[in-house]
């Protein structure tokens, strides 16, 4: 094996990719939230459209999405990896324990909160990616170019109130899960000071429910403007 | 005070093991958790059966041999050595749970006593720390900021007890190596070796088998000497600066 491999097959390395792809999926979320909220324009979807259309056709987005998607897939897989090296290194359990009074909640469930998110990652990329990309889209024409109307089909979607509130609850797991995840990214980089921990953490509280919030607040909207 | 007990009874280390509760009266609240356990084991004794086998040394919270889950927390309730708490943090009437630490790289000797010998490797495997062998040093010749001998002398209250891995979900053992590799880390006198101990002591971690970190800081609010998790942040720092940086491939 060499240094590299050696490194990156050991607890440390595996946390260290962990902390990495996890830090790159939260600017990646973001950025699709700064995109998503032109949901929300009074616009018809026009905007919304358009970005989605300059999304598709830059090469730029396109070399930026295999990377997020190989990043997505890295966490899952180191995930399970570290998962099953970690039950491997506790094979007999305690009769008893009071882990809620050591640690938080989510820092213990991380694996099944990260689950659930995946699990609503493969209907959301399912319902919005795949149609869009694969599926019939409806055409929308603005100044004699025709765009297709991505707008009309999160727009139907969110005017189905199961789906609203599945996207709604799964919002609340990616929260939890990114009060523990944020701030523990940087500890496993090694980045733990006494003066910029705090701000890391409280920045760290603040993202898991600002972004989520601001997620969830899309579909609600939708769904009562649809009704 | 009346108490009963559930304790982890195993004869050796293939033996499958299991639960036996043992009531005790004539508790004080003044005991300390062992001698409350001396007090079960003498009634053993005296009836002919085998007493309840814990470790134990120097019952004053300095030498890191006890050890016991206690009501699902290494060392208990209170952030102290099993040693140092006292029945007083136990009501009357009480059923107290007592578990060995639970560890693939922790095998249970016999009861409640686990080999901790791998913690004994990881030191090991840290290696020497290169000295001058000259003429006697003036006192004070090497100058160390009082703030970084502070933040070494903190990481060197370690006293190896094995708590961190007991409560930690993954029983990693980051804070007790971390702590190892800190307080040599931070003084000059540690500089010569710091990367090749860092590298050594993550691979001898691995190699006996404890989990990963996942940052829950669990081993932190249990630690009986309390421990910072700073230390595993400075150790990951360590570690992936000298995998790096330094001549071992």
């Amino acid at each position: 094996m060499s240094w590299v491999t050696k490194t990156l097959s050991s607890t440390l390395g595996k946390k260290l990719l962990m902390a990495l792809t996890g830090l790159f999926l939260i600017l990646f979320l973001v950025v699709h939230l700064i995109g998503n909220l032109q949901l929300l324009l009074p616009d018809n979807g026009e905007s919304f459209n358009l970005y989605a259309e300059s999304m598709a056709t830059n090469p730029l987005i396109k070399v930026v999405s295999i990377g997020n998607f190989a990043f997505i897939i890295l966490h899952v897989i180191y995930s399970i990896l570290l998962t099953r090296h970690n039950k491997k290194s506790r094979p007999i359990g305690y009769a008893e324990t009071a882990a809620s009074t050591n640690s938080a909640w989510s820092s213990r469930n991380m694996g099944i909160l990260g689950t659930l998110i995946l699990i609503f990652l493969l209907v959301h990329l399912k319902g919005f990616y795949y149609e869009i990309k694969f599926g019939e889209v409806p055409m929308v024409d603005y100044a004699g170019i025709m765009y297709k109307n991505v707008f009309a089909i999160v727009a139907a979607a969110y005017s189905n109130v199961f789906y609203v509130v599945f996207y709604v609850i799964s919002m609340g797991f990616l929260g939890f899960h990114l009060s523990h995840g944020f701030a523990s990214a940087f500890q496993t980089l090694g980045l733990n000071h006494v003066k910029y921990s705090p701000l890391i953490q409280k920045v760290g509280i603040g993202f898991s429910i600002l972004i989520p919030a601001l997620f969830a607040l899309i579909p609600i909207v939708m769904y009562i403007q649809s009704v | 005070m009346q108490l009963t007990l559930k304790i982890w009874r195993q004869k050796n280390a293939s033996d499958k093991g299991g639960f036996v509760t043992y009531p005790v009266s004539d508790v004080s609240k003044d005991m300390s958790f062992l001698e409350m356990l001396d007090v079960l084991n003498e009634n053993l004794t005296e009836k002919g059966e085998d007493p309840v086998h814990f470790d134990h040394d120097c019952r004053e919270g300095i030498c890191g041999t006890c050890s016991l889950y206690i009501n699902g927390k290494p060392h208990g309730p209170l952030q102290t050595t099993t040693c140092q708490l006292h029945m007083r943090s136990f009501s009357d009437g009480q059923t107290i749970t007592i578990e060995p630490w639970r560890a693939k790289a922790f095998p249970i000797v016999k009861d409640l006593v686990v080999n901790r010998s791998a913690f004994d490797r990881i030191i090991q495997a840290g290696g020497y720390v290169s000295v001058g062998t000259g003429g006697v040093p003036d006192a004070n010749e090497i100058p160390i900021p009082k703030t970084i001998a502070d933040l070494a002398m903190d990481a060197a209250q370690c006293i190896g007890c094995g708590a961190c891995v007991a409560a930690c979900k993954n029983a990693s053992a980051m804070l007790f190596t971390s702590a190892k590799v800190s307080q040599l880390a931070l003084l000059p006198q540690g500089q010569v070796e710091r990367k090749t101990r860092a590298e050594k002591m993550v691979a001898q971690m691995d190699a006996e088998g404890f989990g990963a970190c996942t940052n829950t800081g669990a081993c932190e609010a249990e630690c009986p000497k309390g421990i910072s998790i700073t230390n595993i942040a400075r150790m990951n720092r360590e570690y992936f600066s000298a995998v790096v940086s330094s001549e071992n491939v």
